[in-house]
This record gives structure tokens, C-alpha cells and sequence, in this order.
């Protein structure tokens, strides 16, 4: 018995070491990004455009970019997200039509973000000549980011007890009235709450945009067929393509770190949403 | 309205169509001007020489070594995290770590690749002895940690839908906790920590701006896991910007993504396949 116990004690021991390890990484990652990104960090630096060479100045075209590019892209997907999931959730029969609309969507999650980039860049770009812009990228990520909002809205719509719905229906009303007024109204924040989180990571992402609309450096854009400074990508550039790196390092571990705030700031809203909505509502 | 969501469910499948069509419209050109066969067996990725070479191989075998390396690392990892957290974790560590472990996923990736990039490769070089900071390993490990998140989640909640019975069955015969975790819990939920695997499979071989920045850039079959590679992602960001619209560098560049849409796209439906398996045994 004791040589049972000492093997689970082992066992256990490097398990807890394991799973230790990979939280002192995020936080060793989290901290080291913070650490170095935060002397550099200003007013001055959030809010001016960037000098010499990006040596200088801020990186505020890039906030406003990424600000741009998240709330156009969120325009876009959020409702043909949703009128997807209203289908899937509450018009669809079980079938082959749904089968492979669920196939596609599956699909859809798979493909890479690079593959969207030359999807957008074939279509959004050449075909309907929007040129390397705003709305290129924007119609870009909607495309990729539509399968987690079809998933987070159905899932929502699934938690709307079937009462709510055959209450409706008793009263006379019919399908469209009784969604619209019965379903819609309790499953919206569930709706938001997933679409926030998708928007997360249109603020993160690079590869696309780095095909379809983002500029090294650009002017404040004044149109959505302008192109683009986005953060993500032009800490890549400071990181990696500028000499020397004494001088663009640090200023490429400040803009990580606004990345950072920016997108993990929208997951604390998201997560903050849900709380919230959940205390409300438990049905 | 009926049609109206009918459109939008509908509206996946016609954009994974849109995707395949128009990797082969622009794709397929550069089967017309250069051999097959010297594409998929070419060992040298030479795009922009007087005589240009487009071998498929070296970033091929690129994407597949960081691949395995993150998979090595991250499936044990992930796997023994998950393992401790649902076996052996107080509920109120459970708590605290699972979210902190999730937050790395929130991470973009160009930010893990940026630490990958002035960090890690450092790490790797100093420990490892590599002649450079960005080569396979340093790629891998960055891949590892970005996979690390979908491994545990997943895993750790199909462990905890493991039947109480079956533990407390395990018990009742004598056994310890370790070996109810091992011989049992960790058998019973083998399909979901074979879809948690796949899904970071696909992930890691989709991945893009961390595997640029980290991996060194250089278009060569590895021997080893210390020498710098490159990916299909990496090829298709890295010299995207600079083709001219038409020619056949631009071309085989659409392929490469049409190849990395047919490898994704093959990676999960494995996984639902493999999936429905384990299932169906496990019931």
C-alpha cells in the first residue's frame, strides 16, 4: 500500500510540475511584455503619428486602424452570423441541407488565416476591384471570423428555454413574431458576448490583413478604400524588418503591449458581459 | 423571412466554394506553365532565380517538422495538465489555473511571435547550442504553447464527463487515485483528447506570423531541428508582397495555399472521422 501511494505522490507531483509549467510560461510571457513595454509607453506615444523612419513619435494611425478594421469587420459578420445561427437554430429540419451547412461551417473553422488572406486577396482585391483597403480586409476577416459567431449565436439561442417559444406560439403568434419577440431579446448578450470574443482575435490577426489592406505606413485613413496601419502588423515590422534593433525593439515591446491590452481588454468585456447577463437572467 | 436566414445558413457553403475556386482559378495557371511533378517532388524553393524552381518539398517538410515539434511537446503537456487538473486539483485551483491557461490563447500570434523572436530563440540557442535563435525548434515551441490552451481545455472537459461511476468503480476495487486516472479516466475520454490533439494539429499547421518571425526563414529540407526552415504559411505571407499580379511566382503561390487548404481540410475530417470512432467505442 505505502508503495502505491508514494507512485500516485510521484505521479501527481510531476503532473502539478506540468501543468505549473505552462502557467509560469503565460505568466513569464505576460510579465516580460509588460516589464519592457511599459517604460516607452506614453500619452505621446498612443496618440502621435510615427516620425523618422518610425523611430519616433507613436503609433496612434495604428490604434485607429485596428479600431477601424475590428468594428467594420464586426458590422459585417455580426448579422449574417446571426441570421445563420436563427436558421440553423430555429427554421432548419434535421437533414442533408443542414448536415452540410454544419459541414461547411466546421470547415469554414479550419481553414487557415493565410488561406483566407489569398481568398481575399483573389476575390475582395482583384475580382471586386476594392483594391489592398479597409473594406478588402474587413469582408476578409468577416469570412473568417462567421463560423465562431454562427456557434456562439446558436448556442445562445439553444439556452433560450423552449417554453418561451411554445408560450408564443399558444398565443396565437407565428414563427418570425414569436423569435423576434420571445427568443431574440434573451439570447442577444450570449450573441455579443461570442461576437466579442471572435473580435478579439480580428484584432490580433495579421496574416490576412497582411494580404488585403495593410500598409507599412499610411495616413489616417479617410475612406474604406484607404489602406491600413494595424498593430499587429506593425509590430511585426518594428520587430522585424527596421536597423537597429537597440532602437526598434523597445518600441515594438510597447506596441505589443497595447496589442496586448487592446485584445485582452475585449475578452475581459466579453467575459464581463456574460457575468453580468447571466446574473440576470437564469431562467 | 424564412429566405432571408435560409440565405445566411446557406451563405457557408457558398464561401467554402468561393475559397476552393478561387485557390484554383489562380492556382491552377501555374500548372500550366510549370511541370507537376517538379512541383511536388522539386527539393529546392527558389522562386525569384534567373532559372526559378518552385520545389514544393523544403517548405513542406517545414511545415511538418514544426508541426511534430509542437505536437511533441504540447500533446504531453497539454494532456498531463488537463490530467491534473480534473484528477487531482482542489476545485479552487481548477478555478484560478484554467482561465489563466486560457488567456494564453487569447494571445495573438504575432505577439508570440515577437516573444519567440527577441526571447525564446535566445533561450533555444544558449541551451541547445544552435547556430542560430530562429530555426525549427524555437518555432515549435512557440507553436506548442499556442496549442497548449485548446489541449488542456478540451481535454480536461472530456475528462470530467467521465462517468463518476467509473471512477468510483476503479476505487472500490482497491485502486488508487493515480491509477483510476491513468487506467481509467484517461482511456474513457480518449476521443476527446484525440479531437483536442487534431484541432491543434490543424492549428499548427495553419499558423503563420509566429512560425515567420521564429522559424528563420530559410527555404531548405531540414536535417535537423536546430537549422532554420520555413512553412507554406510563412512562404505564402513573406513573398505575397512582393510578386507581380500574374506571373508565376504569384501562381504557385495560390497553389501552395490551395495545398494547405486540401491538408487542413483533410487534418479535420480525420479528426470528426477518428472522433465518431472513439465515441462510439467509449459508449
Amino acid at each position: 500500500m505505502s508503495r502505491k501511494s508514494a507512485t500516485q505522490f510521484i505521479a501527481f507531483w510531476l503532473l502539478r510540475l506540468v501543468c505549473y509549467t505552462v502557467v509560469a510560461a503565460t505568466g513569464y510571457i505576460i510579465l516580460d511584455i509588460a516589464a519592457k513595454g511599459w517604460p516607452h509607453l506614453s500619452w505621446e506615444f498612443l496618440t502621435a503619428m510615427p516620425r523618422n523612419r518610425m523611430s519616433a513619435g507613436g503609433i496612434w494611425p495604428a490604434i485607429v486602424g485596428t479600431l477601424y478594421l475590428v468594428l467594420l469587420t464586426i458590422a459585417l459578420a455580426f448579422p449574417l452570423g446571426v441570421g445563420a445561427a436563427i436558421y440553423l437554430g430555429e427554421y432548419a429540419r434535421a437533414g442533408r441541407l443542414t448536415r452540410t451547412i454544419r459541414l461547411a461551417i466546421a470547415n469554414l473553422a479550419g481553414v487557415p488565416s493565410v488561406v483566407f488572406g489569398l481568398f481575399g486577396l483573389g476575390v475582395f482585391v482583384i475580382f471586386f476591384n476594392f483594391g489592398t483597403s479597409l473594406l478588402a480586409s474587413a469582408f476578409t476577416l468577416a469570412m473568417m471570423i462567421l463560423p465562431v459567431i454562427i456557434t456562439a449565436s446558436e448556442e445562445a439561442l439553444r439556452a433560450v428555454p423552449q417554453g418561451f417559444r411554445e408560450g408564443s406560439f399558444a398565443l396565437g403568434a407565428t414563427k418570425w413574431p414569436t423569435v423576434r419577440r420571445s427568443v431574440l431579446p434573451y439570447a442577444l448578450p450570449g450573441m455579443l458576448t461570442g461576437s466579442i470574443l471572435s473580435v478579439s482575435r480580428v484584432a490580433g490577426e495579421t496574416a490576412p490583413v497582411l494580404l488585403t489592406g495593410a500598409a507599412l505606413s499610411a495616413a489616417m485613413p479617410e475612406s474604406v478604400f484607404d489602406q491600413i496601419m494595424i498593430l499587429p502588423y506593425h509590430l511585426f515590422i518594428l520587430a522585424t524588418n527596421m536597423y537597429p534593433p537597440q532602437v526598434y525593439v523597445p518600441l515594438a515591446y510597447s506596441t505589443a503591449l497595447v496589442l496586448l491590452l487592446v485584445v485582452l481588454g475585449l475578452n475581459g468585456v466579453a467575459i464581463a458581459i456574460r457575468y453580468v447577463v447571466r446574473r440576470k437572467h437564469s431562467f | 423571412m424564412r429566405l432571408l436566414f435560409l440565405v445566411s445558413g446557406v451563405s457557408s457553403i457558398v464561401i467554402v466554394c468561393l475559397i476552393l475556386l478561387f485557390l484554383l482559378k489562380d492556382g491552377l495557371p501555374f500548372l500550366a506553365r510549370y511541370s507537376f511533378w517538379s512541383f511536388v517532388t522539386g527539393t529546392t524553393w527558389a522562386p525569384i532565380a534567373i532559372a526559378a524552381e518552385f520545389g514544393l518539398l523544403p517548405i513542406l517538410a517545414g511545415t511538418l517538422t514544426v508541426t511534430a515539434i509542437a505536437i511533441a511537446i504540447g500533446l504531453p503537456v497539454g494532456v498531463g495538465a488537463a490530467l491534473y487538473l480534473s484528477e487531482a486539483a482542489a476545485s479552487w485551483e481548477r478555478e484560478l489555473v484554467k482561465p489563466f491557461i486560457e488567456v494564453l490563447a487569447g494571445i495573438p500570434s504575432v505577439v508570440m511571435g515577437f516573444f519567440g523572436y527577441v526571447v525564446l530563440g535566445q533561450v533555444v540557442r544558449s541551451i541547445f547550442g544552435a547556430p542560430v535563435e530562429h530555426n525549427a525548434l524555437t518555432g515549435g515551441i512557440i507553436l506548442a504553447l499556442m496549442a497548449i490552451p485548446t489541449i488542456v481545455t478540451i481535454s480536461e472537459d472530456a475528462m470530467r464527463s467521465v462517468p463518476k461511476t467509473f471512477r468510483e468503480g476503479s476505487l472500490a476495487l482497491g485502486a488508487s487515485r493515480w491509477e483510476t486516472a491513468w487506467r481509467v479516466t484517461l482511456p474513457a475520454s480518449a476521443s476527446g483528447v484525440t479531437a483536442a490533439t487534431m484541432l491543434g494539429l490543424g492549428r499548427a499547421v495553419g499558423e503563420t506570423m509566429a512560425v515567420l518571425m521564429c522559424t528563420g526563414n530559410a527555404p531548405v529540407i531540414p536535417t535537423g531541428v536546430l537549422q532554420p526552415i520555413r512553412t507554406m504559411t510563412a512562404t505564402i505571407a513573406s513573398e505575397m508582397g512582393e510578386v507581380p499580379y500574374g506571373s508565376t511566382h504569384y501562381h504557385a503561390l495560390f497553389m501552395v495555399g490551395a495545398v494547405l487548404f486540401v491538408l487542413t481540410l483533410a487534418i479535420n475530417t480525420a479528426a470528426r472521422k477518428l472522433i465518431g470512432r472513439f465515441h462510439f467505442r467509449g459508449r
